[in-house]
């Protein structure tokens, strides 16, 4: 298990690269994860996504899958790409620092 | 009398119905099960007819055989649940009434989900192995086969077996290599996934394994849509994956009778309680195996796994008293690697795959995670193991519950 470092802070990471403790979390953050995957801006149809993913979280406990997404969330499936390249789910989990979504098994 | 309805006659339908039948009194219960065909499948055996090594014959057996007797078996399709009214509507919209319902309605292809995907070429130049018609064609196509591109295609998860389509790969550069004609094929993976399998350490393992055997992985794709004319696939992103000969694993879905229950998530699937198997929500419903949401595997060993603590459950549930056995997400996989090798993989909801020796610690005499040859034996007797142990509920000698027993991690 790996850590990052952000602003003299090291926050502990899971297997699978993604924030290790939920309490970790905050929007500043979300944007130091998202610069390092290559999402330099947030936009608020970014935000859109990740804060319906940290409520169906919160009421779940498993973040939802990219069909679930684009049924729900309004964003279709095209946009999720573009907004979050290669894999909306695991990318968009990741920066809402909610561990990778259990339906990828 | 009290009435047990079963829903599905499958691996998970027919272990329940065995195991159950012996403990329940005959005098106060009634066992009913409805599925829509007479035939059961072997389908870990699909795996294995492109190749030859199995024929279609060879993974089929008539379904109420496999069944006890004493259980009344209902052919037909199913329309619809009403849990509220604690019955079941059938294709011809007759009801079966039931006290205790068992979901085990499994998952199924949907090729139709994918724009492009089932057209004309369908069965011509794109195959599935997840039906008993698809894998059969793709054996006829690919002894006529002359070579080319070969691409297997993942198109979402969760899939059945997420580990047959790295088998198939392997199993196709063995058959190309004793053909003689390897170097005229091309193997290709195309993954929505960031590597070869779900889990870190496996999916590293499982990486090295496709680049020596030069089986080249296009990961993180997420399939848009198939162009049949121009033989590609195409990605959300608009990036694209040439292909001569596309085998693909569709979108995997649970049955519609759930759809149209209004019981399912975003693929039909129930969500389910990980622990006690039982359905979310609903009262004196259960869900065993492919058919539920959760995060487990869908798979046969898995189903088998669930089937031990449906078990307990059930008859703690009948009699009033708290549920005590907990699923713990078990899977215990072979894995073909072709030229008559295997590896094995044993995990949980929390524990991924790790190196080792199963079942004993150091004696094996599987090996966890590393080809062998056992392995692949492990393998081939499953068949055996599946007709004559496993659907007649008869025990095996793996747990239900995972053992770090002879893991490192």
């Amino acid at each position: 298990m790996g850590t990052m470092s952000v602003v003299g802070k090291t926050l502990a990471l899971d297997a699978d690269g993604h924030l290790a403790n939920r309490a970790d979390w905050n929007e500043d953050l979300a944007r130091e994860i998202a610069a390092q995957e290559g999402i330099p801006l947030l936009t608020p149809q970014h935000w859109a996504v990740i804060n319906y993913m940290r409520t169906i979280f919160e009421k779940e406990g498993d973040a939802p899958s990219i069909r679930r997404l684009t049924k729900e969330s309004g964003v279709d499936t095209k946009t999720l790409y573009q907004l979050f390249p290669k894999g909306p789910a695991k990318r968009a989990s990741k920066i809402a620092g909610l561990p990778k979504p259990k339906g990828c098994i | 009398m009290r009435h047990l309805l079963i829903l599905g006659g499958g691996t998970a339908g027919t272990m329940m119905a065995n195991k159950l039948a012996p403990v329940l009194d005959e005098q106060e219960w009634q066992m009913t099960i409805v599925d829509i065909s007479e035939k059961h499948y072997y389908q870990p055996g699909f795996l294995f007819v492109p190749f030859g090594t199995y024929s279609l014959r060879d993974t089929v057996k008539p379904r109420r055989q496999y069944l006890p007797a004493g259980v009344k078996v209902v052919i037909s399709g199913i329309d619809h649940i009403e849990p509220g009214r604690k019955e079941v509507v059938l294709s011809d919209l007759s009801t079966l009434k039931y006290d205790y319902l068992i979901i085990a309605t499994g998952a199924d292809i949907h090729p139709e989900q994918t724009e492009g995907l089932l057209d004309e070429e369908w069965g011509k130049s794109k195959f599935d192995f997840y039906t008993p018609r698809g894998t059969e064609r793709l054996g006829q196509f690919l002894k006529g086969w002359q070579g080319g591109k070969l691409v297997v295609s993942i198109t979402e998860m969760p899939i059945k077996c997420p580990v047959a389509p790295l088998e198939f790969l392997f199993l196709a550069d063995a058959y190309f290599t004793k053909r003689g004609m390897r170097d005229k094929v091309d193997l290709h993976l195309v993954t929505p996934l960031s590597g070869a399998f779900t889990k870190p350490k496996a999916s590293q393992v499982l990486g090295d394994f496709l680049e020596r055997k030069k089986i080249t992985v296009t990961p993180d794709f997420g399939l848009a849509r198939v162009d049949s004319k121009e033989k590609k696939l195409v990605a959300w992103d608009d990036t694209e994956v040439g292909y001569d000969l596309l085998v693909s694993v569709p979108t995997n879905m649970g049955d519609a009778c759930i759809e149209r229950s209004g019981l399912g998530n975003e693929l039909n699937f129930v969500p389910t309680d990980k622990e006690t198997l039982l359905a979310d929500g609903l009262e004196n419903v259960f869900v065993i195996g492919d058919a539920t949401n959760l995060p487990s595997s869908k798979a046969g060993s898995v189903t088998h796994f669930q089937s031990e603590i449906l078990f307990e459950n059930f008859l703690e549930h009948i009699e009033g008293r708290p549920m005590t056995a907990r699923f713990d997400g078990h899977a215990n996989c072979f894995i073909e690697s072709g030229f008559g090798k295997g590896l094995l993989i044993d995990f949980n909801y929390l524990t991924e795959p790790l190196p080792g020796e199963f079942p004993l610690p150091g004696v094996g005499p599987f090996s966890l995670l590393k080809e062998s040859s056992i392995n692949h034996y492990g393998k081939l007797m499953f068949r055996w193991t599946y007709w004559n142990l496993l659907l007649r509920g008869i025990e095996l000698p793996i747990g239900s519950a995972m053992s770090m027993a002879g893991k490192r991690a």
